[in-house]
């Protein structure tokens, strides 16, 4: 027993006003959709939270019909100083109701209340704020005077960061003048429904934003849409892959935002200690249900004992438990679905020959829990170093070079993300020109920023997001 | 360099000074986005209910109750040392403070009013605050603390010579400090103000750790600035991994700065999880600080009748 415990300190869940019901977005209005409702539930409780009404494929015509109209007669022509208006009034709108959408990401989500509170949220509303920027300067972007949007977006998101991935999609598509039809996550799509409400609140016109709730069908639906001009997706590498199936020999235009196994890599010249805040950080952060999670650690062998002796220490202190406890550091796995296939790798990693280290934290007895695992001594030929697993578990190998070290990281058919750790400069650039990953990070992990591109390599996707180089993304260049 | 006290693993890092300057600079540096960054993820930690009282009665128990000026006089020696022993007299169950901390030449009068409490009494020394003199002079000044009964003394390092790279001379001063000390308590103050990086502050922890202090502490509270979270991380770390490679536990004092109840929380979620639990006494964290006490006296009095009672309900000396 500890002398000192902290006190739970739940945040309200009042405060996310969750509602009965919620229905798709469509043409300004909240619809009856015409597909099988489903229930939305609380991971951390497995108890139901919301009724969600689903689109069907008349719906998703509907909208993107609407999304059409309100492009060709509305958006379009609008002058970007007044599309920003509107994106300037989201973004306040977002951050005025901050704690309310806090709380229902978590409550949706499972996520811990400090994440949805200090990161996703306040993200979410930087990047309307950076994009309203742009709205008016696209002549100055680089792409030549007056770029062109593409039409109507159909936007497919994850459940990982369902708020803040739906901003990443959003801000840059209306920025840029087009309308769009968004699909959030089957498991994950209340937040986004309650951005339907910011739209209505915003006064945005109708059209211009539809949500269509729904499962991989609905995605399939808008996807094939011929109304669709481009897609964008952020989800699994297989879904992408069908996606691009489905797209190709159509105009529309594909970014693909997809999975990872970025490596971290620890050098024995590193600030040890916050290289091990950096791990916890790249592997721990929401669950690790992170597409850009530091999940393979490669340490140098000199400090490999040391480091891994610092991370169990430090990886115990890490809280596990209720999601709405401001001192939760680790909440709810999303889906029993996910629980069930990081349990699967990780057992596959342990019948490989890893050596398995879980922190002592005590799981709640409802809700899909994983305790943060660290398994050692994996080699390059294991699943657990190739797959994956998108939960908190997290792969340590060791190298001996620089070049051993660049040749384990790059050797994944992934390419999103790369840590690196070194107190030498020069090796830092030396290595920044090797790795094959879109978002390099020197001495910190998972820091982000609406002005800074995001994207990957190779099956990790293509097209970046963010940044003045995510605005080619919705425009004819 | 004498050597007789460093723990047979550091051994070698004590033989001359090239191997101590070969040492401190091995030691892993300190990032500092990193670890500003962790110190302010760790503040806000949400502390209540029982957890919140239980806290504020440990940080009253680790503070070094402190005033250091020109115009100190017996008379506030005294009264001082009075609330030290009851900081709340209408609650008697509050506990009293770990220390009173004044200079040499008011150690005798705090030692009188401090008599049979169990109350330390700490001596600054050294030619405090800036350690500016010949070693005869801080040594005299120690000796005069010591005589006087003091049973903690906090000195302070030569901090021109530590930046100077003479890790040597810094040693050596702090080894026969310590051994002026006989039995009092020696912190070690490093000026972490003074000392302009996050390197610096984990060599300097290393520095007093290796010549024996058995705290080491942030700053005289003369300099600006004096306590910050991120630094004293960085001395937490130290003291923990100074455990890890010796199995002896060295204590850890913030100074300057902290006067309200929500920093002391701050700095005690720090202690509990980045030094650990085992940290969580008197004896190995305490806080310098004057106006500290009030704050959590009347904190004190808020959790227990469940409305604020006002400053006037609280001694102001």
């Amino acid at each position: 027993m500890s002398v000192w415990e902290y006190a739970p300190a739940p945040e309200s869940r009042d405060l996310a006003n969750l509602q009965p019901k919620y229905r798709p977005f469509v043409d300004g209005e909240f619809v009856d959709g015409g597909g099988e409702p489903l229930t939305s539930i609380n991971p951390a409780t497995e108890e139901p939270l919301a009724e969600v009404g689903t689109a069907s494929e008349s719906d998703v015509d509907t909208a993107v019909r609407a999304a059409r109209r309100a492009f060709e007669q509305v958006w379009g022509p609008m002058p970007g100083a007044e599309r920003a208006k509107y994106l300037f009034r989201i973004a306040r709108l977002l951050q005025e109701r901050a704690r309310e959408l806090a709380v229902l990401e978590t409550l949706d989500n499972g996520k811990p209340i400090k994440e949805s509170r200090d990161s996703d949220v306040p993200t979410a509303a930087a990047h309307f704020f950076y994009h309203a920027g742009w709205a008016d300067k696209l002549d100055y972007a680089g792409y030549g005077p007056d770029p062109q949007p593409l039409g109507v977006a159909g936007q497919i998101i994850p459940w990982n960061f369902p708020l803040l991935m739906l901003a990443w999609k959003i801000a840059p598509a209306l920025a840029t003048g087009n309308t769009v039809v968004l699909k959030p996550a089957e498991t994950t799509p209340l937040s986004a429904l309650v951005f339907a409400e910011i739209c209505q609140q915003a006064g945005l016109p109708a059209g211009v934003v539809n949500i269509v709730p729904g499962a991989g069908d609905v995605g399939s639906l808008l996807v094939r849409h011929p109304g669709i001009d481009k897609i964008a997706f952020t989800g699994s590498t297989a879904v992408g892959k069908e996606i691009q199936y489905a797209v190709a020999g159509t105009p529309k235009r594909l970014t693909l935002e997809l999975g990872g196994k970025a490596a971290n890599v620890v050098f024995d010249d590193a600030p040890l200690d916050q290289a091990v805040e950096g791990i916890v950080n790249g592997i721990f952060f929401n669950q690790g249900h992170v597409c850009c999670a530091g999940s393979r650690l490669l340490v140098q062998e000199s400090v490999a004992e040391e480091l891994l002796g610092k991370l169990r220490a430090r990886v115990s202190t890490l809280r596990l438990g209720d999601p709405l406890d401001k001192n939760t550091d680790i909440g709810a796995i999303n889906s029993a679905e996910q629980l069930a296939k990081i349990r699967e790798l990780t057992a596959a990693g342990e019948d490989e020959g890893a050596e398995r280290w879980t922190s002592p934290c005590a799981l709640p007895e409802r809700g899909f829990f994983f305790a943060p695992t660290v398994l050692s001594g994996v080699e390059q030929s294991m699943r657990v170093a190739r797959e994956e697993i998108f939960g908190p578990v997290l792969s340590v190998l060791t190298f001996r070079t620089p070049e051993e070290a660049v040749a384990k990281a790059n050797n994944t058919p992934y390419g999103l993300s790369a840590g690196l750790w070194t107190e030498k400069g020069s090796r830092i650039l030396w290595l920044a020109d090797r790795m094959r990953a879109g978002v390099v990070w020197a001495n910190t992990f998972n820091r982000f920023d609406p002005a800074a591109p995001f994207g990957g390599y190779q099956e990790s996707g293509f097209g970046r997001e963010g940044g003045r180089t995510g605005l080619e993304a919705y425009l004819h260049v | 360099m004498a050597t007789a006290s460093s723990p047979a693993v550091l051994a070698d890092a004590t033989r001359d000074e090239t191997s101590l300057s070969r040492f401190l600079h091995g030691l892993p540096g300190v990032d500092q986005v990193g670890v500003e960054a962790r110190a302010a993820s760790l503040g806000t930690r949400s502390i209540k209910k029982a957890a919140k009282l239980w806290a504020i009665d440990t940080a009253i128990s680790m503070v070094d109750l402190t005033t250091l000026e020109g115009a100190d006089t017996r008379g506030k020696v005294r009264s001082l040392a009075a609330k030290a022993r009851r900081p709340d007299p209408d609650r008697p169950d509050t506990p009293p403070v770990a220390a009173v901390c004044v200079y040499p030449d008011m150690a005798a009068t705090a030692v009188e009013a401090l008599a049979g409490t169990g109350i330390g009494v700490a001596s600054v020394a050294t030619a405090f605050p800036s350690g500016r003199s010949s070693r005869e002079v801080k040594l005299a000044d120690v000796r005069l603390a010591v005589e006087a009964g003091a049973t903690e003394v906090d000195m302070v390092i030569d901090r021109g010579a530590f930046l100077e790279g003479r890790y040597g001379h810094v040693f050596d001063e702090i080894r026969a400090v310590k051994q002026a000390c006989g039995d009092a308590h020696l912190k070690v103050i490093l000026e972490t103000g003074e000392l302009a990086t996050y390197d610096n502050v984990r060599r300097a922890s290393w520095l007093g750790l290796l010549a024996g202090g058995d705290f080491i502490k942030t700053s005289t509270g003369k300099v600006s600035p004096a306590a910050t979270l991120p630094v004293t991380h960085v001395m937490l770390q130290a003291v923990r991994d100074w455990y890890d490679v010796t199995g002896q536990l060295r204590g850890v004092k913030p100074a300057g700065g902290i006067r309200s109840t929500k920093d002391a929380l701050r700095y005690l979620v720090a202690v509990r999880e980045v030094a650990g639990e085992e940290w969580l006494t008197p004896e190995l964290f305490r806080f310098g600080a004057s106006s500290l006490l009030g704050d959590l006296v009347l904190q004190r009095r808020t959790q227990h009748d469940g409305h604020y009672s006002g400053p006037d309900y609280v001694a102001v000396d």
